[in-house]
């Protein structure tokens, strides 16, 4: 069979202070509450620099720099041990929060984002301006004065664009009553449609793509577009597509919690190995929402309000090109309806039920990719190591299995699994922020098979309690495999055999009567 | 613990009363586990939910704790992993811990 193959991953990270203070909700539902909290008030004095967030060894593992097993080696915190700031990696970029305004005004097809001549000038020779069209980059020409800026915010028309706190631009509401076209709704939707086309370029760029190549985009992060009569309409795909000049491409998008890119890897994989088409790229952007959601706990224990990063991926699936690694489309692991909701449900469903189906052990599997967050983020907040309680999971399911002995646990969970090191970004960190080391590690043979997992906490949503997750499993690339098994001159030889056999049947029949 | 959680735990003992509630609990982490212990039987330690100065002085267990009233093969298809990646003794001492420091205080 000729599985699909992953040809590509991009992964970016944008710096976005100051859309935390404005955006996080939970700092807008304390603003709303406690507006004198102190909380409110040590926040700024938590928030990072740049250089600091850019020196982070997480972000940098994040973007190809750094393999994610130098994270344990790290001494830690890691927020106090900086590494080499390095803005472009191996599989992307990090971009400062007033080249994304830029962005944000490029990705804004309804002349909704103004920015004032001022700080357009001061961005435009600085914006990512690779496979951006004149066109685009044009945008930043149509500026407003910030006497009208300060005057749209201030009559709560529109939502402010900071840098360092200094008005430089705004978001206008696209409705007048419309809560779902209001200026929060439309800012979120932007920041989520620029960091997507962010990912997207970085994918095109560094992998040498033809943007009229792609063919279909699937775009799965958690943002609901459309107006008050169809929330969650869509289509963010086409959106970032048509920014990113993909003019060959449809799409849509796939929700599913932090499990939406895995569901949306599965259905990309799908489409390319029926032949429907040929390259298909799944990706999203991130979420302002999320920024500084544990921030109280990380002022509470004095440490930098990590959660300052805006995420982005973007995947390209192709079809077998005999060299990529491919996606084992008979070996899909899934949460089923009736599964039940128990980690020891969900660990059996996803992953132990689909190695057994194929004859293949726990063990089997070189590298697990589940949600990866970064502990640094997720410990001083009370919600654990992520990643690590998955790793532990899958290794004592192992244990129950007979496949691994209770001993070997420990080395388990830290040969076969990753440090977490993905932003807090519900989507982001649900598998995929693996898939560029592991289509690497895979290349050059290192490894021979990885399953990445995808899990969703659904009840977010209040329409269910079950939980949901999907797997995959990647493997090397076997070459390509001639589909029919057969030539036109094979072909004909079994039809002239089948003929003589049904004409000395016959002759045979006609003898005896 | 959240606050619909600490709604309903509140309307259900006082439709059935607090002697016939037994609160079950499965967090994952022992100072979690404690804190929801606590919340029920002694009020809301963060002053946060509904059950902010309401002792209600609940029952309560950690599924752990319950392991022999299991029928044990469901313990094994629901709980065994479980209680293989987790500080089972530490999150039944911090039960201990908090019961004692409560309910028979």
């Amino acid at each position: 069979m000729n599985f699909p193959v992953i040809r590509g991953t991009a992964y970016v990270l944008v710096h976005a202070p100051d859309i935390l203070l404005g955006h996080g909700t939970t700092i807008t539902m304390e603003r709303l509450k406690n507006p004198d909290s102190e909380y409110l008030k040590a926040l700024p004095g938590h928030l990072r620099s740049f250089q600091e967030a850019v020196g982070y060894l997480p972000n940098q593992v994040y973007i190809g720099n750094a393999h994610p097993r130098q994270l344990a080696e790290h001494p830690s915190p890691w927020y106090q041990h900086p590494v080499e700031a390095k803005t472009q990696g191996k599989y992307g970029q990090i971009l400062g929060q007033a080249e994304f305004y830029g962005l944000m005004k490029i990705a804004d097809s309804f002349n909704l984002v103004e920015l004032s001549a001022e700080f357009a000038a001061s961005i435009k020779d600085r914006m990512p301006a690779a496979n951006l069209s004149p066109k685009h980059l044009a945008q930043l020409d149509k500026t407003r004065d910030l006497s009208e800026i300060i005057d749209m915010v201030g009559s709560h028309q529109a939502d402010g664009l900071y840098l360092n706190g200094q008005l430089v631009g705004c978001v206008r509401e696209a409705h007048d009553t419309d809560p779902n076209l209001s200026a929060h709704v439309v800012f979120e939707n932007l920041v989520c449609k620029a960091s997507g086309v962010l990912a997207l370029v970085n994918l095109l760029e560094r992998f040498q793509i033809d943007p009229k190549e792609i063919d279909y985009i699937i775009e799965t992060s958690e943002e609901a577009i459309g107006d008050m009569n169809q929330r969650g309409g869509g289509n963010l795909a086409k959106a970032i597509g048509e920014i990113a000049n993909c003019v060959n491409a449809s799409g849509a998008d796939i929700r599913g919690f932090c499990a939406g890119p895995a569901h949306g890897i599965l259905n990309a994989a799908a489409l390319v190995q029926a032949g429907i088409f040929k390259n298909v790229v799944v990706l999203a952007g991130g979420s302002s929402a999320k920024l500084g959601m544990n921030s109280r706990d990380h002022v509470n224990k004095q440490m930098p309000a990590l959660e300052d990063m805006i995420g982005g991926y973007a995947v390209l699936i192709s079809e077998n090109d005999g060299v990529n690694p491919v996606i084992r489309t008979d070996i899909v692991g899934k949460h089923k309806i009736g599964s039940g909701s128990s980690p020891q449900a969900v660990i059996q469903a996803i992953v132990a039920d689909p190695l057994e189906r194929n004859g293949l052990k726990i063990t089997d599997v070189d590298i697990f990719a589940p949600e990866l967050q970064n502990p640094e983020i997720t410990v001083p907040a009370g919600a654990g190591d992520v990643p690590l309680a998955n790793y532990k999971m899958i290794g004592a399911m192992a244990v129950k299995r007979g496949e691994l002995d209770k001993s070997e646990l420990a080395q388990f969970t830290s040969t076969r699994g990753m440090t977490g090191f993905a932003p807090t970004q519900g989507h982001i960190p649900s598998g995929v922020p693996l898939l560029g080391m592991i289509r690497d590690e895979l290349l050059e043979g290192r490894i021979k098979r990885a399953m990445v997992i995808g899990k969703g906490s659904l009840f977010l949503g209040r329409m269910t309690d079950l939980f949901d997750g999907i797997s995959l499993i990647l493997e090397p690339n076997q070459g390509l495999v001639r589909e029919t098994g057969l030539d036109l001159e094979e072909i004909k030889e079994h039809i002239r055999l089948a003929l003589a056999e049904a004409i000395e049947k016959a002759a045979d029949i006609l003898a005896r009567r | 613990m959240d606050m619909a959680n600490q709604a309903r735990i509140k309307e259900t003992a006082e439709k059935y009363g607090t002697d016939k509630v037994v609160v079950i609990l499965g967090g994952a982490e022992a100072e979690s586990a404690g804190l929801t212990a606590e919340t029920v039987i002694a009020g809301d330690p963060t002053y946060a939910g509904p059950l902010t100065n309401v002792a209600l002085g609940l029952a309560v267990y950690h599924i752990f704790e319950l392991k022999d009233l299991i029928d044990p093969q469901v313990y094994d298809e629901q709980i065994s992993m479980m209680e293989m990646v987790l500080d089972v003794e530490e999150i039944i001492n911090e039960m201990n811990n908090i019961r004692s420091q409560y309910q028979e205080g």
